[in-house]
């Protein structure tokens, strides 16, 4: 009896900080978890910590909309995230932990004769990498969304959408504990407020890190998991990244009941909407168009925002506004990632992931990990190489990626 | 709103006036490799602290300008137009 009153520790306590590590990853977001996770759980490769400078899941991962799917533009990108999707749904059994992921579907509006072709086109290539997608008209999107308002005398009247039904929603916070705790069990060491400051290097290659107390640690192999910030750490290792800085904002209603089982994005409106589990409307839309490192949000797109979603969802007219926040975003020239290795050897990267990079956590941990564990770089990543900036081959999501996150 | 900008034309505006330019990029040789001319196009220092940038009175004079910003604070510390 009194055991059940009794704290269960969901992870060992912090240890103390070695010297040396094989691997030294930067960043305790869902990437740098996800790869410390897998490399543990597919190459043995333990004598790995995750250095952070705040908590875990301070980041971007503790800020996201956590929509997944997989409707993208291009084959490489589809096949991708497709991939991640799948990992996803198998995680929280594999955790044993609640991710609390409901495939509730994704809808993606077009309100204009363009934005249908432009749903046709990523239909088709969804179709051809298996992935189940399709274009619908108004009647069923009236069965899937009813509370939504289909008038045609709206300002932006619905003409179809792409229906993704294996989109939807997770619990963002679980995701970072469930991988810590799996991390922990694993063998591998999570330091929180450890801060990065330099990355050592030797003849071209990257050999360990400085943090802002002065400690250096030793690294076989360094990874830059830092998101937003992977512009300050990369260029610690003299490397230039393709990558600007910007803020995605979001907001949340007080809880209603449930309303809306389906994610939806209107590109058109900037504005992208679901219900939690808890009842909230969550709402988003799009970055600033400004570079910043101050995760501040803006009343503008609280006002903005709040219009387009009432003329989708009018009811919600008195609903009261809970809380509101922002959070960073890596965004790169053509939407599409950055993944592996750079010109300095031994410095891996993960960025490029803008306003969509939750839903790639899993397979990001995945294929990085094998990357360390194999040496050789996984065709799934291959498109997302750092060098395809410097030849100009870039992997355009502008389509599928823009808005909807 | 989110921070203010000075306009050399017009004064302290929102920033929602403005159009975002980027970071100043040096531009590359006259007869630039694909390496260098790629590198100019998309590759940015993107800093944490403090920033010289191009924005554009898009909803005033319409001028474009410089400015120099702390991104870790938004603040603005000057702003002129180009060649002044
Ligand atoms: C409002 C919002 C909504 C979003 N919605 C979605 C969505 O619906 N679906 C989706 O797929 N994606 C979405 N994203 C994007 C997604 O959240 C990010 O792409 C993803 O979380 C980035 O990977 P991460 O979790 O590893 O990053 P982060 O959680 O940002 O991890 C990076 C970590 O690095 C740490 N760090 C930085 N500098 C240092 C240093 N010097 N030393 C040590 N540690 C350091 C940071 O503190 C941080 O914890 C959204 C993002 C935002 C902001």
């Amino acid at each position: 009896m009194l055991d059940l009153f009794r704290k269960r520790r969901m992870w060992r306590p912090t240890a103390e900080l070695k010297d040396n590590y094989d691997v030294v990853i930067i960043g305790g977001g869902s990437h740098g978890l996800a790869t410390a996770y897998y490399l543990a759980r597919d190459h043995g490769i333990t004598d790995v910590c995750v250095l952070e400078k705040a908590y875990i899941g301070s980041g971007a991962a503790g800020r996201n909309t956590t929509i997944l799917r997989s409707n993208y533009k291009t084959s490489e990108g589809a096949r991708f995230y497709d991939a991640s999707v799948k990992l996803y749904e198998g995680l929280g059994a594999e955790l044993n932990y609640n991710l609390l992921f409901s495939q509730e579907g994704h809808l993606t509006l077009a309100h204009t004769d363009r934005a249908m072709f432009v749903m046709v086109e990523r239909a088709e290539v969804n179709r051809l990498a298996g992935i189940d997608s399709r274009v619908i008209g108004p009647e069923e999107i009236e069965g899937l969304a009813p509370a939504m308002a289909m008038s045609r005398d709206a300002v932006h009247p619905v003409m179809g959408a792409l229906y993704h039904p294996p989109g939807g929603i997770i619990r963002h916070d679980a995701v970072v504990w469930g991988l810590a705790r799996g991390v922990d069990r694993g063998g591998a060491e999570i330091h929180p407020y450890r801060e990065v400051t330099g990355v050592e290097r030797s003849n071209g290659r990257a050999t360990g890190v400085t943090l802002s107390d002065g400690t250096r640690v030793g690294a076989g192999m360094v990874v830059n998991a830092t998101a937003g910030w992977s512009s300050t750490i990369a260029s610690m290792a003299g490397v230039e990244l393709p990558i600007t800085t910007h803020i995605l904002q979001a907001f949340v209603t007080e809880p209603l009941k449930p309303l809306l089982d389906v994610v939806i994005v209107s590109s058109q409106m900037h504005v992208y909407i679901s219900q939690t589990d808890r009842g909230e409307f969550l709402i988003g839309a799009e970055i600033e168009p400004w570079t910043t490192y101050r995760q501040q949000g803006t009343l503008n797109f609280i006002q903005e925002a709040s219009r387009h979603t009432l003329e989708l969802f009018p009811q919600l007219e008195r609903a009261r506004i809970l809380r509101s926040w922002a959070g960073l975003c890596d965004i790169s020239p053509d939407f599409s990632p950055i993944l592996g290795d750079t010109e300095v050897e031994n410095f891996l990267i993960s960025t490029g992931w803008g306003t969509y990079g939750f839903k790639a956590a899993p397979i990001v941990g995945k294929t990085i990990a094998e990357r360390i564990g194999t040496g050789t770089t996984p065709d799934l990543i291959e498109p997302f190489a750092l060098e395809r900036f410097y030849r100009d081959r870039l992997v355009s999501e502008l389509g599928a990626a823009a808005v909807s996150h | 709103m989110s921070f203010l900008l000075t306009c050399p034309n017009c004064g302290e505006r929102e920033v929602t006036d403005f159009a975002f330019g980027g970071e100043v990029v040096p531009r590359p040789s006259s007869k630039p490799s694909e390496r260098e001319l790629n590198t100019y196009n998309y590759f940015r220092r993107n800093v944490a602290g403090l920033q010289r940038e191009w924005w554009n009175h898009r909803s005033g004079c319409r001028a474009w300008f410089l400015a120099e910003r702390d991104t870790t604070t938004n603040e603005v510390r000057w702003v002129a137009l180009p060649g002044a």
